[in-house]
């Protein structure tokens, strides 16, 4: 079975947009996703027809809000498999749910002498929130590096989870590299170790299934933007026996349960971390990603940027002033495809990408370390979705060809 | 639906990559970094992680002798050579005041009080390839980067 893509092409109404007279071929899913009909719909949906404040109005219209924005989160408890809802938070985006662990949880459960192991495949937003809690509360951060196939070094990674390592923040799948990280191991180990896990899914959360009971990690963060969904979502699941005993993040209205002068009590879950009006018609909206998602099968989703990441993988291959990193396996590697001219910048190769109308990401792609770690200051990066096609990717490569001419090497 | 105002392809990717500037990327001048310099900076460009790192040689308040170094793409690259062949045996005032003119060609002024004097052709140089860069926005920052850097060093003197 493979995915109709012409069918599904229909549905994303961005995809008949031309660029430079050209059609648009959009191969930067790892930065954000396009957005089929029924979610663009279900935004103008609400505002029409829906609007309210959420949880305090007694009338009809608050109550259909409310509604809206709960089956939202009862939906993706179902997509998640994820034990009960009232855990399931909603944040701006991803970089705003670990920070929210890392203030609400971190500055109470952390201490001096402490450690966190990190791995060399953190986005800069499961970088920089621990590193700024290390710098002020004395903690130290230790990275696991890769290995020479770009895979996480699974030796080394055990080897830095000492005893003094309370807490093991890890992506699920490289943003950078496509690598898919073996979180069942590293969560296993890292509990025998009495080591919290918090996963950045981000990544992996849009391109695989995602068994939150199976894979029983403390902390889950993903962001709504990257998989159908509306930009200013994001999403941050965890262990109640966390929640329950962290702080509140933000404070303000929603998140009390009374408040005299004297004393505040916290609200019950989720609405203890949901300070203040949320972002009610993109969770609203966000229900109708999930449904599109749901629909296709997440398993069919992931099965067919498999066949694009081989085809592309192939293709590669004839191109010889390329290097391409990553695990270059498509059991091992997501739908991204991180390349580099051997003289052109990756930049000049984007720019000469989309003058065919082809949308690439090139530079860091907020993973500074790993670039170090790579020994490049910047890759070019071809991310696939639902909507791709494998002439997309011969209209890709094609356009890789020009390069040389373009440089006249 | 036909968008308008498409620009022929080639003919834009020709205009941002000159021949002189793919003439200074493939064969850049005055690269490298000099011992015992006078004057040092690094410039970097955080979206995109290119960097380009001085040295010069002042004497009598006068560039006697400059190198550059760094990584980054084609346009910053030939930029940086360019600059260095630009600057060279100029006095710092002059440098600052070519420094400006450069900028505001993509219409960048520190101080949008002061007027800046428009540069002339012959002022320009090879400096005039990199006019193209105006229609790619956000290629303009790879552009100045090696002015903005040189500025900076130059900025107390």
């Amino acid at each position: 079975m493979t995915l109709d893509t012409e069918k599904i092409r229909r549905d994303f109404p961005i995809l008949s947009r031309q660029i430079n007279g050209l059609p648009l071929i959009y191969l930067d899913n790892a930065a954000t996703s396009q957005k089929p009909e029924s979610v663009i719909k279900a935004i103008s949906d609400y505002y029409r027809n829906s609007n309210a404040n959420i949880h305090r109005g007694v009338y009809t219209l608050s109550e259909e809000a409310t509604a809206l924005y709960e089956t939202t989160r009862l939906k993706l408890a179902e997509f998640l498999n994820a034990p009960g809802s009232n855990n399931i938070i909603f944040t701006r985006n991803a970089t705003e749910s670990i920070n929210l662990v890392a203030h609400a949880w971190g500055r109470k459960f952390l201490f001096p002498g402490d450690e966190i192991l990190l791995t060399n495949f953190e986005h800069h937003s499961n970088f920089v929130p621990w590193y700024m809690l290390a710098e002020e509360k004395g903690i130290k951060l230790k990275v696991a590096p890769f290995n020479g196939n770009h895979e996480l070094d699974l030796q080394t990674f055990a080897h830095l989870l000492t005893p003094r390592v309370k807490l093991v923040a890890v992506t699920a799948m490289s943003n950078a590299l496509g690598t898919i990280l073996p979180l069942d191991k590293i969560i296993e180990w890292a509990h025998a170790n009495d080591s919290v896990v918090a996963v950045d899914g981000a990544q992996a959360t849009p391109h695989m299934p995602i068994d939150l009971k199976k894979l029983n990690c403390d902390f889950f963060s993903f962001s709504a933007h990257k998989m159908l969904g509306p930009t200013g979502v994001g999403v941050l699941w965890a262990k109640n026996e966390h929640l329950e005993k962290m702080n509140p993040f933000l404070g303000g209205g929603e998140m009390i349960n009374t408040v005299t002068v004297e004393k505040t009590t916290w609200a019950d879950l989720p609405n203890k971390f949901e300070a203040g009006t949320p972002n009610i018609a993109d969770v609203a909206a966000f229900s109708a990603a999930i449904s599109y998602l749901s629909d296709i099968g997440m398993d069919m989703v992931r099965g067919h940027e498999k066949e694009l990441t081989v085809y592309a993988l192939k293709r590669f291959n004839e191109l010889s002033d390329f290097t391409v990193y990553g695990p270059k396996d498509p059991e091992k590697q997501g739908g991204a495809i991180s390349f580099n001219h051997n003289r052109v910048h990756a930049h000049d190769v984007g720019t000469i990408l989309n003058e065919e109308g082809i949308a690439i990401r090139t530079g860091h792609h907020c993973a500074q370390p790993l670039m170090k770690a790579l020994g490049v200051p910047a890759t070019a990066r071809a991310s696939f979705y639902i909507y791709n096609t494998n002439e997309e990717v011969d209209a890709l490569i094609d356009g890789l060809k020009r390069v040389n001419k373009v440089f006249g090497l | 639906m036909e968008p308008k105002n498409i620009p022929d392809p080639m003919g834009s990717l020709d205009e941002l990559y000159r021949e002189i500037i793919l003439d200074h990327f493939k064969s850049p001048h005055n690269m490298g970094r000099l011992p015992n310099p006078t004057l040092q900076g690094e410039g970097t460009n955080p979206l995109c992680g290119d960097s380009v790192t001085l040295t010069l040689r002042l004497e009598e308040n006068k560039i006697k002798d400059i190198r550059f170094d760094g990584h980054g793409c084609a346009i910053s690259q030939s930029s940086s050579s360019m600059m260095t062949d630009a600057v060279l045996g100029k006095s710092i005032s002059e440098i600052k005041n070519l420094g400006k003119s450069f900028k505001s060609v993509f219409g960048i002024k520190d101080n949008p009080e002061e007027p800046v004097k428009p540069m002339n052709v012959e002022e320009m140089g090879d400096l005039a390839a990199l006019e193209g860069v105006k229609k790619f926005p956000v290629r303009i920052k790879c552009a100045i980067l090696p002015w903005n850097t040189l500025l900076e060093i130059i900025k107390g003197k």
